[in-house]
């Protein structure tokens, strides 16, 4: 993909138009309002679980917890009928061990975080390396942090060569590129991201809004304007990009209000797991307590679920 | 958006999306127990009482057609029973220290939000607005102004420097069907702040809250004759805005009427504020933040279904967006959930009554007869009630009579315009002047807008805003006076 002049940039700006800071609350403030019941509330709750990455992204990670991770991403609970969730998400030194873990032939998918997470703070060629080891790893999806230091400082065309060149060393590895937006502020910026990503991934990539390292993580309002980016690219060009929120989505009420999001914005075509996905890891404990709550009509205790992905 | 490009593309359909029903959401209905009585009376200094004449009339639920309760119907006779209770109660009340009015104030307030959600039932299922309206907008919008003239009982020499501030006496107000509760307590508060009493007659197809909030009146102790209210219909509200007590006049409602009302009361020397119909046009400019104002023109004309007031119902956007607004809306409005008021997801509720959907349906029809193009998402309409799905049409033109009537439902007249002077010219062009909205991300713009729209109100990059401490009122045919605000409070005394 080559690289395009500042003068396209300020036209890119331009083009996509300005984001109302306030608007965007008012907006998701709505979905708040939604109440979801009986029937709904199952599908919602079952849905969110096949769209959990389920992550460990911690130093002291070893083998052992990953194996843990990974048996409770394809069986989160007793309950046959239930889905494995989408993928697990680690470092890429656990990818081998993820995949010893899962098997060549898994539902669930292994995803990995390299490009120097969660900061990106090291040179292009190493962070290209660690993605190219992950992948020959086992890893069938990457998650790699635009280089936001360069965003800020208005390299817009680095930022965006940079998704080019990890896109390329990804191969047939699904590519979900993270803004980290706590970082880039506004949502202008956010939008912008949005758009210079979009612009060099593949359809079934993802844009993704934060590594969860930092203190603000996904919220509704970048979620919103992340889903309508999107949205607006696909009606553009008919390229279906994915959405990840991640970091600080740790109940199933939430999850639920980020799913009315995407019926209200994208439709039906992304209320699925191979286009929209949650990060988190405490979340599946919560969707499946509530799946027992409205199966049994009874709140079970915290201990009648296998504690696999919590940080302890 | 706007300029971005659409590719050439050869034999493939252009992508959509699809709001469909993969995940097709549960019925949520509102439990709450309304608490609603079989019949309600007048309330007569203090009392409620029987109407005289013995006659009633049936308050229906919009949502089913059902039956919610009989109310008494006030006779002359009964509204000059009323006025004379008020006469009665004004020396001690206007008399009592400002802070001794204000106590009672903030007692109706919290008295309200004590039973906010049975008040939010009560006005959903007799209006027929959404639920979650009633619970997030009317009931605490109601509570907010009681407490907000509360605070100026005892400052009324601080809000007018320098001038000895008395009341008027005796108040008459007449408020309409698409706010009942809060259209009341936009009218209580500062007529009681300011040491008057009143005699209120609600709408008559939305009297109950009128009446249950006649409960916390007794309840917070009021004395008798300070706060009456008289349900009925037109007569009614002549027999009391032509009552002799009656000092000053408060009406909010139908232009039609409100010209009656100043024929019928020219040289009576009775001080009058009204509050009447709009067309406010809601102006998108190329550089807004479109997402943003489609979420603002869907709030401005499908907010109470239509049933305000100043709802954007002209939207004026600039040609080089046009389209894309356009596109943007029809999405939008897909997945507007019309439906039963009392479901917390309903988005759009009942017409308030046949009359009214009857109205709609007139002027929907001259739309399309006069060659506007019509779009209406497929959604499913309950089988009994009265609904309309949410209208937009585009291809207006300023002599359209969509353009021009109020329609006062969720019906939305699409324009264009080229420049700034143009987007004025139009906005300005009809016999209304009740409120506006202004889309860019232009500051300066907004500025001159502001100043050069005749608008009671200009929201910008917003629409459908309240507050009790803001001044809402109108230009031209859309009335006088200011309710809320200093501005508010102004109208209910006499400055010497």
């Amino acid at each position: 993909m080559p690289s395009l002049a500042p003068a396209a940039f300020r036209r890119l700006f331009d083009e996509i138009g300005p984001v109302d800071a306030v608007g965007v609350e008012e907006r998701v403030a709505k979905y708040g309002t939604r109440s979801i019941k009986k029937a709904a509330k199952v599908w919602g709750l079952r849905t969110a679980v096949s769209m959990v990455d389920l992550t460990t992204l911690e130093g002291k990670d070893t083998p052992g917890k990953v194996a843990a991770l990974c048996v409770k991403a394809v069986r989160p609970h007793d309950d046959p009928s239930l889905p494995p969730v989408a993928a697990v998400c680690v470092y890429p030194s656990m990818v081998r061990h993820a995949r010893r873990a899962l098997g060549a032939q898994s539902p669930v998918k292994i995803a990995s975080v390299a490009t120097a997470f969660p900061s990106g703070q090291t040179p292009l060629r190493t962070r290209l390396a660690e993605v190219k080891a992950a992948v020959a790893d086992g890893a069938d999806e990457i998650d790699m942090v635009i280089n936001r230091g360069a965003f800020l400082a208005g390299e817009f065309a680095r930022v965006q060569d940079e998704i080019a060149a990890v896109v390329e060393a990804c191969g047939a590895a699904a590519l979900k590129v993270i803004f980290e937006t706590s970082e880039l502020e506004t949502y202008d910026n956010i939008r912008a991201a949005s758009f210079l990503a979009m612009r060099v991934i593949r359809a079934g990539d993802f844009i993704k809004t934060s590594t969860g390292k930092t203190g603000a993580n996904a919220t509704l309002g970048n979620n919103q304007v992340m889903i309508e980016a999107i949205r607006d690219h696909y009606l553009d060009t008919g390229v279906a990009i994915g959405m990840k929120p991640a970091g600080g989505i740790r109940t199933a009420k939430q999850a639920l209000t980020f799913l009315i999001a995407v019926k209200e914005t994208l439709g039906d075509a992304w209320l699925t797991n191979t286009r929209y996905r949650f990060g988190a890891s405490s979340l599946l404990n919560d969707l499946l307590r509530q799946l027992e709550k409205e199966r049994t009509g009874a709140y079970q205790a915290p201990y009648y679920f296998s504690e696999a992905a919590e940080s302890y | 958006m706007s300029a971005l490009k659409t590719q050439k593309r050869t034999g493939r359909p252009a992508p959509e999306l699809i709001f469909g029903d993969l995940w097709e959401f549960d019925p949520a209905p509102e439990t709450a127990d309304p608490k609603l009585k079989p019949r309600y009376d007048l309330f007569i200094d203090g009392r409620f009482v029987a109407p005289r004449g013995g006659e009633t009339f049936d308050s229906i639920n919009p949502a089913n057609e059902k039956k919610l309760a009989e109310i008494g119907l006030a006779s002359v006779a009964d509204v000059d029973a009323a006025c004379q209770a008020a006469a009665r109660a004004f020396p001690a009340w206007s008399k009592l220290p400002g802070a001794e009015r204000g106590k009672y104030l903030y007692r109706l307030a919290r008295l309200l939000q004590d039973r906010a959600r049975e008040f939010a039932v009560a006005e959903t299922l007799d209006g027929g607005k959404p639920i979650k309206e009633s619970r997030d907008f009317d009931v605490p919008m109601a509570a907010a102004h009681f407490f907000y003239h509360a605070g100026w009982a005892d400052k009324l020499a601080y809000a007018f420097p320098g001038a000895t501030v008395a009341p008027h006496g005796v108040v008459a107000q007449v408020i309409p069907w698409n706010f009942p509760l809060l259209m009341l307590a936009w009218k209580l508060a500062p007529a009681l702040a300011t040491g008057n009493t009143v005699v209120l007659k609600p709408a008559e197809t939305t009297s109950i809250t009128a009446l249950k909030f006649a409960e916390i009146v007794q309840e917070a102790g009021l004395p008798p004759g300070v706060v009456n209210i008289v349900a009925g219909a037109g007569e009614t509200g002549a027999a009391l805005l032509a009552h002799p007590l009656a000092a000053k006049i408060a009406f909010t409602g139908s232009t039609e009427v409100g010209k009656l009302i100043l024929r019928s009361l020219a040289g009576s020397g009775k001080k009058m504020t009204l509050e009447l119909g709009g067309k406010a046009a809601n102006i998108v400019f190329d550089d807004a933040p479109l997402d943003q104002a489609v979420e603002g023109i869907v709030n401005g004309i499908f907010f109470n279904q239509g049933h305000v007031c100043c709802a954007g119902s002209r939207l004026l956007v600039q040609e080089g967006v046009a389209a894309t607004v356009l596109a943007k809306l029809k999405r939008r409005i897909q997945v507007l959930r019309v439906g039963d008021p009392m479901d917390k997801n309903t988005d759009i509720g009942a017409i308030n009554s046949k009359a009214q959907l009857d109205k709609i349906r007139d002027l929907v029809d001259s739309g399309v007869k006069e060659g506007a193009e019509l779009y209406q998402p497929a959604c499913k309409l309950p089988a009994k009630g009265w609904y309309f799905r949410p209208t937009l049409f585009s291809g207006v033109q300023q002599s359209h009579r969509i353009a021009r009537e109020e329609i006062f439902g969720p019906v939305l007249a699409i324009m264009t315009f080229r420049t700034v002077d143009e987007a004025v010219e139009k906005a300005n062009n009809t016999a209304y002047g009740l409120s506006a909205g202004v889309w860019t991300d232009k500051g300066s713009r907004i500025l001159k807008m502001s100043t050069e729209l005749k608008a009671g109100v200009v929201w910008a990059n917003t629409y459908n805003k309240f507050d009790p401490t803001s001044p809402f009122g109108g230009y031209k045919e859309s009335g006088f006076g200011r309710e809320g605000g200093r501005q508010g409070l102004a109208d209910y005394v006499r400055l010497g």
